[in-house]
């Protein structure tokens, strides 16, 4: 007989965190993804950054729409909430949501098929209105579900598994997020936990969309020699041009501030992003210095990651539209449906 | 170590410290292999796979000291260790005839003859492992049975007689030559008799004295009895009741077995007195749960100070009370008043000393200043080459299964000795590993974790205990017991095997541990360095960290801490190159008949 369940075994180590919870506590049901996934690691690395963030995993809400990235929702956060939209509009259901309910907080799972391809106008919308979530792309080059057709992400050469070459020109979503006004933007691989789960803590932190491109290998269809997302390619290609040290709010920051090649954004709930610089002259708050580095290393066939662009002084949706302040559900009714007096009145302003 | 050097898992004893129990089992017993063999209802295979290497497996399964228990993996996961030694039971309970699969002494003798002194587990160890090569074995035993103090001092409510009979009349039963009745009065006698060797497995038969005020008054003399002599007169029918008050000295096994003892005979109040207090006490903690289920007392912090007699006759021991501290990180006591406690009789029971007074000390055997043969610790050899020696004469009390382990080992040099070999070039162990995949989700063992607590063992009732003294007071484990026992091993001995070519780096194993065993990482200075960086560094440092060789993309080190590993199979379950295998790690032992395996049946 045989079994694939994770244990209910807890490490007699295990830390707790200030919700009395462990990492294990932040974990979903058991993925059934291909053995090897990049997005396991992705997943696994959201479990460890919600964790240390001492998220409630009841005050947060998991969106997702169609792919194997999509399904990953179910594998973390066993207690929150949880919406699996239709394909390519996580975006705009997420949007809803964060509209009625402004103190959730929503965790965007969606694929480079589900958000560059059918969804790239939802997502190009969200990015616009900053609706405050974070959002990840577990970017594989390849609509993995469907069994590795190329998406909107594989680049010009590229080759599929079967040996045929991509010819279409590539969407970066990190360009395309830099050119729509996103305010925090960053790139990462599934294979550096290191680099990954301080930039998806300040993710979940950001006044308004942290949009995260992984490149998260998919192993089954997308990893062989010829891929430009592969495990071995990404390895090789990768530069760390911006690196991002989180420091949260509750811990004493002892380095000095004017410590020579740092530069720190603090965050709005006073927690801070630190940067250290690996790369000459990069500014992470200058949008037009990040473009250029982006571009820059595209062109070198290099794969730019790191905490790219942050900007923390950006108006989130609710910001921009002036909404009230408490989440809908907890208006008193009176206020949340007036009445038809009121409307009339409203209407007739139209007239 | 500089620690970016990897593992070398070919080293057998690499994976078998991986296998805790086995690993701290004297005689290494395969555990997880028999416990499989039970779960599957094949109890004669179990049984057999035991008798390999433990000998006794239906003594032991009710009498082992049980060192594999405490060093049991499971005991570090949800605080209780699997009942291996139940079970062990549980195997010699339900099984079938084992004589068509015990190994036979061949018709031709290969000429040589071994003396054996005394016919207690270490020499019957010594006769199992020569006469199916054809040794002429010839045991001298100074009374009329074998099996020594499992004979005459562990009770029969404890092991039943019946058991011990099969057990050692089935290896005398493979040709051994018994002189019962016959102590060796001169080993030099012995030695003229012209045995090719001899080995010297005759126990530590003497009882410590204690020699306070009141011990030789007349009056008290024959009220006052050394514990293992108490114990043999009680099994020889001497001695039939006890007074209704006993005092128990000492806190050790034999203090255990003397105050059971005396319940069954009359002792109605009966007291264990120990100097120290329990975290110190020498007998294990399911002796003495089973002793104050009894209705024994045990009395703590009690030290004997005189035998108090009136009249010509015992009527109490007085005792100082004592309290201990720490100084200087020994234990330090002060006496706070005395005090007496009434009794009838009194039962010593405060150690064994070896005394080998038909040893003459000018034939060549070197003796140490506490009057003990110097023996050698891995060829059991004395200094007179062709004399060896095992079990508690060795180096004192010990316990049966390491009596055991000596007898294999003393046995092995035997035959290196008989045939010219030097008995310092010992064989080698080896090992076995096969992978256990059979295919998608599916190993040939069952990986489950079960969350089930230990298993208690029933008992038969008090009023029933007491009516007879060779009633068994442990009924052994249920059908529905076993079947849940056997799933809490965790199949230490299935390794996760690890091949780096194949790793690609996808975490995808180190996120999926239910333990955070695993971890890639950077080669280090130091392990204590590299523990440091571990996914959760581990409490317990007495298991090793695997290390890779480099890893064919970055370089770095797939590191497993092997201290909580459940063996569930879940990393090679989610490798996706099959980097990680889980593989069946079987260590091959030398005997002097060859090595394990070799007179088990095809089906084991
Ligand atoms: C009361 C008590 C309870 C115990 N309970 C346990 C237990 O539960 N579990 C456990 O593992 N261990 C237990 N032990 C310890 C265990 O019994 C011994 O460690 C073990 O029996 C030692 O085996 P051995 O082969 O060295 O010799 P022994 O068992 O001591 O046998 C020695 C034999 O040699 C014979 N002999 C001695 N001198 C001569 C001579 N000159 N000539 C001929 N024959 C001689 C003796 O008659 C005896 O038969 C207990 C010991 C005692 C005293
Ligand atoms: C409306 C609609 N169109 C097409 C599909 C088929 N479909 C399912 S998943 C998928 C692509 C998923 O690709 P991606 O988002 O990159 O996810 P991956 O599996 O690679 O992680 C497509 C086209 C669908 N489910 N619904
Ligand atoms: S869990 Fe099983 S194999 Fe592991 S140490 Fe315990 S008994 Fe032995
Ligand atoms: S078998 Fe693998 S996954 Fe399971 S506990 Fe051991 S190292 Fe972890
Ligand atoms: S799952 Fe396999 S390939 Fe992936 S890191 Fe672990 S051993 Fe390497
Ligand atoms: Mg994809």
């Amino acid at each position: 007989m045989t079994s694939i369940a994770k244990p209910p075994v807890r490490h007699p180590g295990l830390v707790r965190n200030e919700l009395g919870l462990s990492v294990r506590d932040y974990e979903g049901s058991m993925s059934t993804l291909c053995a090897g996934c990049g997005h396991d690691s992705v997943t696994a690395a959201l479990v460890q950054a919600a964790w240390e963030l001492a998220l409630p995993p009841h005050r947060a809400a998991k969106m997702s729409g169609i792919g194997c990235s999509s399904k990953t929702t179910a594998y973390f956060m066993r207690q929150s909430h949880g919406f699996n939209s239709v394909h390519g509009r996580m975006p705009s259901v997420t949007t809803g949501a964060s509209a009625a309910n402004r103190d959730l907080t929503y965790i965007g799972i969606s694929g480079d098929g589900d958000s560059l391809s059918i969804g790239l106008g939802q997502l190009s919308h969200a990015i616009r209105r900053n609706v405050r979530m974070l959002y990840v792309i577990d970017n594989n080059g390849v609509y993995g579900l469907t069994k590795g057709q190329f998406s909107a992400s594989a680049d010009v050469g590229s080759t599929s598994k079967k040996g045929e070459t991509n010819v279409q020109p590539p969407i970066d979503p990190v360009l395309l997020a830099l050119t729509l006004g996103a305010t925090f933007v960053a790139r990462s691989f599934s294979g550096d936990k290191a680099q990954l789960v301080p930039i998806l803590k300040a993710g979940l932190l950001h006044n308004g969309m942290a949009l995260i491109d992984v490149i998260s290998p998919c192993v089954t269809f997308n990893d062989h020699e010829g891929s430009t997302k592969s495990y071995k390619f990404t390895r090789e290609h990768e530069v760390e041009i911006s690196a991002a040290d989180f420091v949260p709010l509750r811990r004493e920051i002892t380095a000095p501030a004017a410590e020579a090649g740092v530069t720190s954004v603090t965050m709005h709930d006073g927690s801070m992003v630190r940067f250290r610089q690996t790369h000459d002259g990069y500014d992470p708050t200058s949008r037009e210095s990040a473009y250029a580095h982006v571009r820059a290393c595209q062109l070198r066939h290099e794969v730019a990651t790191g905490l790219l662009f942050i900007d923390e002084r950006g108006s989130d949706m609710h910001a921009m539209a002036n909404t009230v302040s408490t989440p809908l559900v907890d208006l008193p009714y009176e206020q949340l449906c007036p009445g038809n007096a009121a409307l009339q009145k409203l209407m007739e302003k139209y007239r | 170590m500089h620690v970016s050097m990897p593992t070398d898992v070919r080293n057998p004893q690499y994976y078998h410290k991986v296998v805790d129990c086995q690993w701290a089992c004297p005689a290494h017993t395969n555990v997880p292999e028999y416990l499989r063999l039970i779960a599957q209802g094949r109890f004669t295979e179990s049984y057999l796979l035991n008798r390999e290497s433990n000998v006794f497996p239906g003594i032991l399964g009710r009498t082992c000291d049980r060192p594999c228990e405490p060093a049991c993996r499971r005991g570090r996961i949800d605080g209780k260790p699997v009942a291996i030694c139940r079970l062990k039971r549980v195997a010699a309970d339900l099984r079938d005839d084992i004589t068509p699969y015990l190994p036979t002494a061949p018709t031709v003798r290969n000429g040589k003859r071994i003396a054996l002194v005394g016919a207690g587990p270490s020499a019957l160890t010594v006769a199992n492992d020569l006469l199916p090569i054809g040794y002429g074995v010839v045991i001298h035993e100074r009374i009329s049975r074998a099996g020594g103090l499992m004979r005459f001092n562990i009770p029969a409510f404890r092991l039943p007689e019946s058991v011990l009979d099969e057990e050692t009349q089935c290896i005398i039963d493979m040709g051994a030559e018994v002189r019962y009745n016959t102590p060796v009065h001169s080993l030099k006698a012995l030695l003229s008799e012209g045995y090719d060797a001899v080995f010297v497995g005759s126990g530590a038969p003497k009882g410590k004295e204690l020699d306070i005020p009141g011990r030789w008054d007349d009056g008290a003399r024959g009220s006052i009895h050394i514990g293992i002599e108490w114990l043999g007169s009680v099994h020889f029918g001497h001695i039939e009741k006890i007074g209704a008050r006993v005092l128990i000295i000492g806190v050790g096994n034999t203090a255990m077995d003397c105050c059971r003892t005396s319940r069954r005979l009359g002792g109605i109040d009966t007291k264990v007195v120990a100097r120290r207090s329990r975290p110190y006490f020498k007998a294990s903690p399911w002796e003495l749960d089973d002793a104050e289920e009894e209705g024994i007392d045990i009395v703590e912090n009690h030290a004997p100070k005189r035998f108090v007699i009136e009249n010509g006759t015992l009527v109490g021991m007085e005792f100082e009370r004592l309290e201990w501290s720490e100084s200087d990180g020994k234990q330090v006591s002060r006496v706070l008043d005395t005090v007496i406690l009434p009794c009838d009789e009194v039962i010593l029971a405060i150690g064994q000393d070896n005394a080998f007074p038909w040893i003459e000390r000018d034939i060549g055997i070197a003796f140490d200043r506490w009057e003990m043969p110097v023996v050698d610790r891995i060829t059991m050899q004395s200094s007179l080459p062709g004399v060896f020696f095992g079990g508690d004469a060795a180096w004192g009390p010990q316990n049966i299964i390491w009596a055991v382990e000596h007898g294999h080992q003393a046995a092995i040099s035997i035959h290196q000795y008989c045939h010219g070999a030097s008995v310092a070039d010992r064989p080698p162990q080896g090992m076995h590993l096969a992978s256990t995949k059979m295919g998608m989700h599916s190993w040939a063992y069952s990986n489950d974790f079960n969350p089930s607590p230990r298993s208690k063992m029933s008992h038969t009732e008090l009023v029933e205990r007491f009516s007879k003294i060779s009633v068994e007071v442990e009924l052994g484990f249920t059908p529905e017991q076993t079947a849940t026992e056997v799933q809490r091993c965790l199949n230490c001995d299935i390794e996760t095997h690890f091949t780096a070519s194949l790793c690609i780096e996808c975490d995808a194993c180190v996120d999926v541990c239910p333990v955070s065993c695993l971890t890639i990482a950077p080669p280090a200075d130091s392990e204590a360095e590299l523990r440091t960086r571990l996914s959760a560094p581990a409490v317990n440092l007495e298991q090793a960290l695997y290390l890779s060789p480099a890893l064919p993309q970055t370089k770095r080190l797939m590191v497993k801490d092997e201290d909580l590993c459940l063996h569930c199979g879940l990393c090679a379950e989610r490798c996706p190159t099959a980097a990680w295998d889980m593989a069946k790690f079987a260590l091959v032992l030398p005997y002097a008949f060859g090595s394990s395996g070799i007179n088990l049946p095809a089906t084991v």
